[in-house]
């Protein structure tokens, strides 16, 4: 993985004093994150420290209140569709239509973000994401976990370059939690960036390039995984959040 | 351009297979419609000339109001696994998504008042070949659909959305329902096409501001 860019141009993800207000309520205040192209960045962080909100700035369903992004060299809010395009979003909700079967669903998305050779590529996701036997079962009498695999294969249908997952593996079952990290493991495949979010500290370094802990709005620690031990990274987590 | 008509067409393709799919809202809508054109129907004595007068009135209502339910759901069901979210994310303009959420209500209305209007012209005993009528229901459900499309959306995203579509959307609808009943008074009379010119004029001027209106408008509605 690419840890080190070079100029501008190689940060998938270059975020500046990006901050976020709810009324009065500050949800963000001035995080700085760089993300290189192929890489993944693990982002920490307990209850209420601003990761979805994070999530959902970059994904351009909010607005920032402050600072700036960009993302491919795309200013986050002066060219929302075009950063559309290139994103795949994984978060607590599936995004998934409850009446239509998981290839409806994937062929409803297919067609809004205009994927050449859709049947072809329906099979290709649900291969990766192994939902081929429930392909057309409608989505409300999946489980939890299928239902949460079925969005991954949603989320990357139309091939993003950036995959941005909200705590992908909350309120999954043991064995769901299993072949949710299969169908991951495989999301980082070429020069695919991602970002996610999680509570897991084993399981987010694991499979992280880099890591950072976001509390209180802010990113108060920020470093490549070779740099860190993955045995001591639960005492600076819990040093920067203030639990230690 | 293709690519907008693709967006456009999976959007209505998506809310038609959902609608046919959940036959509760279509069947419930219909029951609803079916049921004011009934009560209507045994509250006038037949062959009396009020009767005749309240009979536009009595078709106009029954289709707008059981419009009203059916589009209390256009934006309601995006709510489930945050689908809204989805649908924003896709890198497409705002007003496609309006476009294609139109198309679905005006083919919904348009299904509702298909059925309606015959069942009205038996129950009142009048001809059952109306082509003027017909045109008169088009561009009324064009006008129903373009604003509470709009509205729908609006109102998905507050609390009490059941009653808030009816309390945005049947004021403004207003002239078009107006228009609508004038119009079909003078089909139902036998009156010359001269004669209801004017009310399918303020019709068609109607749909065109609503849908221009909505268009630039929606974006600013399902936005954050």
């Amino acid at each position: 993985m690419n840890h080190r860019a070079t100029s501008s141009a190689d940060w998938a993800i270059e975020a500046q004093s990006l901050s976020k207000s709810f009324g009065g309520n500050r949800a963000l205040t001035g995080v700085d994150i760089k993300v290189s192209r192929g890489d993944w960045l693990t982002i920490f962080g307990p209850n209420g420290a601003g990761k979805t909100t994070l999530i959902k700035l970059l994904s351009t369903l909010a607005k920032p209140t402050g600072g700036s992004a960009r993302l491919h060299g795309l200013n986050l809010t002066s060219e929302p569709a075009k950063i559309r395009r290139m994103l795949g979003v994984v978060t607590h909700s599936t995004f998934l239509y409850n009446d239509l079967t998981v290839n409806e669903n994937l062929r409803f998305y297919g067609r809004m973000y205009l994927v050449p050779d859709l049947e072809r590529r329906i099979e290709e996701v649900v291969s990766q994401v192994q939902l081929e036997s429930r392909l057309h079962d409608r989505v409300g009498t999946l489980s939890h976990g299928l239902q949460r695999r079925a969005a991954i294969a949603r989320a990357v249908m139309h091939n993003p370059s950036i995959l941005l997952l909200d705590e992908p593996e909350t309120g999954l079952d043991p064995h769901a939690t299993t072949m949710m990290r299969e169908v991951m493991d495989t999301l980082n495949s070429g020069d695919r960036t991602v970002v996610m979010t999680t509570h897991n500290l084993e399981r987010g370094i694991e499979i992280a390039g880099q890591v950072a802990v976001l509390h209180e709005g802010s990113i108060v620690y920020q470093a490549s995984k070779k740099d860190i031990d993955a045995a001591g990274f639960r005492e600076i987590y819990d040093r920067c959040t203030g639990q230690g | 351009m293709k690519g907008l008509f693709t967006e456009v067409y999976a959007i209505l393709w998506k809310e038609l297979i959902s609608g046919l799919r959940t036959k509760e809202i279509i069947t419930s809508v219909l029951v609803f419609g079916l049921l004011v054109l009934v009560i209507f129907n045994f509250a006038f004595e037949p062959g009396t000339s009020t009767r005749e007068t309240v009979a536009p009135g009595i078709l106009w209502a029954a289709i707008a109001f059981a419009g009203v339910l059916g589009l209390n759901r256009t934006f309601a069901a995006e709510r489930e696994n945050s689908c809204l979210e989805g649908l924003m994310l896709c890198p497409v303009e705002r007003h496609v998504i309006y476009w294609g959420k139109l198309a679905a209500s005006f083919i919904f209305i348009l299904l509702v008042a298909a059925i309606i209007t015959p069942i009205f012209l038996v129950l009142f005993n009048l001809p059952l070949f109306m082509p003027r009528l017909a045109l008169i229901v088009v561009l009324a459900t064009l006008g129903f659909a373009s604003i509470g499309t709009l509205f729908s959306a609006l109102a998905a995203n507050t609390k009490a959305r059941d009653l808030m579509l009816p309390i945005l959307f049947l004021p403004l609808v207003v002239p078009v329902i107006i228009a609508a009943v004038e119009a079909t008074g003078l089909v139902l009379d036998g009156r010359p096409w001269g004669d209801m010119a004017t009310w399918l004029q303020i019709m068609i001027a109607f749909d065109v501001i609503f849908v221009i209106v909505s268009t630039f408008v929606f974006e600013f509605v399902v936005e954050e």
